[in-house]
């Protein structure tokens, strides 16, 4: 790769050119792959990959590469809005910024003083930039303690987050892929992993929080060797050296049963664990409690199939892991993750060249955004939704507790939620809840309701109020941070290109609102003045520093549990209870669970419910991603759309044919808490008693208004998913272990 | 002046459909018109413990092998584009080395 400075922009053949980072919205996660953005006219009239970017090195997947459908698409929404109809009739009245701005700081005051700020609730969803940002607008602006992640036992990465702060005390743990380094794969103290398992997840459509999924592909070509823990034969799994394919829900086993090997073969790092583990003979204990026979039992996976992976991966070093959504929706999920996070550590992987690479449990604007909680009283504080009940969940992550907030919502108890902002999230589609028929009735009484979004949804159809619109990263300054600041790869500068209509970013709306209503926690003038002080005391950089380099790589000190980089006080070691990686988890265990990790039967499932099996016989999962939607969003894109025409459900070819059921049929997937209506795909890499059904799925060209609310209930396969079904520790709702029944429908 | 061709390494093209929309996008082509289609294989048990899933994109009568792009000195936008980097564009005699030398899963078009 070339090391002459390219310039962030340049004129050529007509065309503006801006080298930018990319970050939702359009939706992804804060992967940042490198764009070039051709305007003429305020037009973004093509994209190109830039191939100056270290980890995309030119590569776009086909979301970025319809960026200019998204950006000049016309749907979408460029002016604020008013709504002047009933709530979801579908009446609007173009507003200014000044006339949206003076009628939310009105209300927003009037139900503060009638009902406590605490009656304000801030909605976020997943991915996008504004995960970053609807925090402090909840906290700094509003000055409510109530910021919520909707979605049950709050299953996306922040399970995951949370379980490694308590058992390594650090951020969130990655695959070393080299992505810290200018010269990646070549970088002389970086090492290929030999083995990657990659558990419940598939990296290469969802580009996980900061992973770029195909920097697996370039490792493989380089030999590294896959292990796939997945009840679907993914792309990954068709060419990996083993492919575990689990019964849905039962990965707590498996991973117990792979530590049984490894522990009772001595395929363990001695060392490590002797020096950097706590609980070893404890966790060692309570493996013998899942022998590979037993385990088989459980998880469907063959014994030997196990025991072979198990030997494969404890041989192979480095070897690296990385987990997926698989451990965060499921109650048993803490302990899925726990048991993970062990086997990464005993086996001597854990920040190592070409192991699993750890950050801070909080830094940059990830760290920020927590850190303007104390904009609030203690009093206040207190008051947060589900805090006293779920305080392992409170601790690790400053939002309500989402299942305790329909609770509230519902019952009005112990006080009455009456503002809802919903912040880049589109909650009632198949995304951000379970149960999403309770929070459409229980959002439904707001008094008052703002949304944000680039274009109408479902949700801001049937709530909103004011209608905020969003810019895309191709319209706005800004920074891209990979894992949210819990592992930061490199920082990315997001380049505005052009402007559209009236649009604002999320850090836009936050200073405009924030300075109206508490000024004082919002010092500065402009985005860019509030860029350089998050970026200037971690790195030394102004934004404009980081806007010529586009992307500002960060390289990566291996073993700090041997040098004390770990710890505030200096000291070697692990920022937990012990000062070690806690295979036993004193704190799991304060907090009233097993300290240790357990296997526990699905709350729905063939073994644990067999009567309503007997209605409901087909395990059903959900949440698997698409390469060009993420989650509810490009729906409405042409180009995405002739590629994902309609929603899928996985059949095996054997249990179609028991149900007469044909490819391209149209079905109905139904349980106890509700039915939705998708398309048969038959498949023979899902297992016969397990179907796959997409989420996500609206559709922006049907009826608008109530009760059509663009299509949402058709498809909607979270109705089959049950409010408050999550673990002890407030973690995990079962959206990947359901149970079902599948039928013909008529059309 | 030899031909050029378009080499596919279908072990790595991981099916993400980049090539379709790159090249739908430089072509500017409608719904329903596409310059490169992929084809699928699978997903198939052949053992046991091995399974075929494959994907090969098929480049159409509307390819052009990018000439514009080509001219400017760039590569094709599918081969830009592509997350498996699982396409090669040049002389077909090279790319036959190529495919000869890796000597497994590989398919050369001359559109
Ligand atoms: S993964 Fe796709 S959508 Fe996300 S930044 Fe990269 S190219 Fe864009
Ligand atoms: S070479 Fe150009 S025209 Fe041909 S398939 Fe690739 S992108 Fe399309
Ligand atoms: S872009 Fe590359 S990896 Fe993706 S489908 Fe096309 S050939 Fe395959």
């Amino acid at each position: 790769m070339s090391t002459a400075k390219k310039p962030w922009t340049w004129e050529e053949d007509g065309y503006t050119v801006t080298r930018t980072c990319a970050w939702s919205p359009p939706g992804c996660h804060p992967v940042g792959c490198g764009l070039k953005l051709y305007v003429k006219d305020n037009r973004l009239v093509k994209v190109e990959g830039d191939p100056d970017h270290p980890i995309s090195q030119g590569r776009l997947c086909i979301r970025c590469l319809s960026l200019p459908e998204y950006v000049h698409h016309p749907q979408r929404i460029i002016y604020p809005m008013k709504r002047v109809g009933e709530r979801g009739e579908n009446k609007w009245q173009r507003i200014s910024w000044d006339e949206a701005w003076d009628i939310i700081v009105d209300k927003v005051q009037d139900i503060k003083a009638k009902y406590g700020p605490e009656s304000i609730v801030v909605y976020g969803g997943t991915g996008r930039q504004a995960c970053l940002y609807y925090y402090p607008l909840g906290f700094a602006a509003l000055g409510t303690p109530n910021v919520c992640y909707p979605l049950s036992g709050w299953s996306c990465y922040g399970p995951r987050c949370a379980i490694t702060q308590y058992v390594f005390g650090t951020g969130y743990p990655e695959i070393d892929f080299a992505g810290y380094y200018p010269d990646r794969y070549d970088h002389p103290g970086w090492k290929l992993p030999e083995c990657i398992i990659v558990w419940g997840k598939d990296p290469l459509k969802s580009n996980p929080d900061g992973l770029f999924g195909h920097a697996l592909v370039d490792m493989m070509k380089r030999g590294t060797k896959l292990i796939v823990v997945d009840p679907r034969l993914t792309w990954l799994a068709s060419r990996a050296e083993y492919w575990l394919q689990v019964r849905p829900g039962t990965d707590a086993a498996l991973a117990l049963g792979m530590l049984h090997v490894i522990i009772n073969e001595g395929l363990y790092d001695k060392d490590f664990v002797e020096n950097w583990c706590a609980g070893f003979d404890d966790l060692k204990q309570r493996v013998q409690d899942y022998p590979p026979e037993k385990v088989e039992e459980i998880t469907w996976v063959p014994k030997e199939k196990i025991v072979e992976a198990a030997r494969f991966f404890a041989r192979s070093k480095p070897a690296s892991i990385t987990w997926g959504l698989a451990v965060d929706e499921n109650p048993n999920g803490v302990q899925v993750g726990h048991a993970i996070l062990s086997l990464a550590a005993i086996t001597g992987n854990i920040d190592v060249p070409g192991g699993i690479t750890i950050g801070p449990p909080a830094a940059l604007l990830g760290k920020w955004r927590v850190e303007t909680r104390l904009e609030l009283t203690e009093e206040l504080w207190n008051k947060r939704i589900g805090a006293e009940e779920y305080p392992a969940l409170a601790n690790a992550l400053a939002t309500t507790h989402p299942d305790v907030t329909l609770d509230v919502l519902e019952t009005g108890k112990p006080y009455p939620l009456k503002m809802a902002w919903f912040n880049s999230t589109n909650l009632i589609s198949p995304t951000c809840s379970t149960a999403p028929d309770r929070w459409y009735r229980a959002l439904k009484n707001m008094e008052f309701a703002v949304a944000t979004d680039t274009f109408m949804t479902p949700t801001a159809m049937a709530f909103a109020d004011i209608f905020l619109p969003l810019s895309t990263f191709a319209e706005h300054d800004g920074i891209v941070v990979t894992h949210f600041g819990r592992n930061t790869i490199f920082i990315g500068a997001i380049n505005k290109a052009l402007q559209v209509g009236e649009c604002k970013s999320d850090v836009e709306i936050c200073l405009e609102l924030g300075k109206r209503l508490n000024p004082k926690a919002w010092p500065w003038n402009d985005v860019k003045e509030f860029f350089t002080d998050q970026l200037k005391p971690e790195l030394g950089i102004t934004f404009d520093d980081l806007k010529e380099e586009v992307v500002h790589q960060i390289p990566y000190q291996y073993k700090k549990y041997e040098t004390g980089q770990l710890r505030p006080d200096g000291e070697p070691g692990f920022m937990t209870m012990s000062g070690k990686i806690e295979l036993y988890s004193t704190l799991f265990e304060m907090w009233g669970d097993d300290p240790l990790p357990y296997f526990e039967e699905p709350p729905y499932s063939p073994y644990s419910t067999p009567e309503l099996a007997k209605e409901y016989p087909f395990i059903l999962t959900t949440g698997a991603r698409m390469w060009g939607m993420f989650h509810s969003e490009h729906r409405q894109i042409r180009t995405i759309r002739e590629i994902h025409a309609e929603p899928i459900v996985e059949i095996h070819p054997d249990t179609a044919v028991q149900l007469g059921i044909k490819e391209g049929d149209w079905v109905y997937i139904e349980n106890m808490y509700g039915k939705c209506k998708q398309k048969a795909k038959l498949t023979v890499g899902i297992h016969p008693k397990v179907v796959h059904a997409q989420h996500g799925w609206w559709f922006p060209e049907k009826q608008a208004d109530e009760p059509g609310l663009f299509g949402v209930w058709e498809a909607n396969v979270n109705l089959l998913a049950p409010h408050k079904h999550i673990g002890k520790l407030g973690f995990g709702a079962p959206l990947k272990s359901l149970i079902c029944k599948v039928y013909k429908a008529e059309a | 002046m030899s031909r050029n061709g378009l080499l596919i390494d279908y072990e790595y093209c991981t099916g993400c459909h980049s090539c379709e929309v790159a090249c739908k996008k430089e072509l500017n082509l409608p719904v329903g018109k596409w310059g490169i289609k992929l084809a699928e294989v699978g997903p198939m048990q052949v053992s046991p413990d091995r399974w075929q899933m494959d994907y090969v994109p098929i480049p159409t009568e509307f390819c052009n092998l990018c000439e514009e792009r080509v001219a400017k000195g760039e590569a094709p936008a599918c081969v830009h584009h592509c997350l498996g980097k699982a396409m090669e564009y040049g002389p077909v005699e090279e790319l036959a080395a190529k495919m000869a030398a890796k000597g497994k899963k590989m398919v050369l078009f001359v559109p």
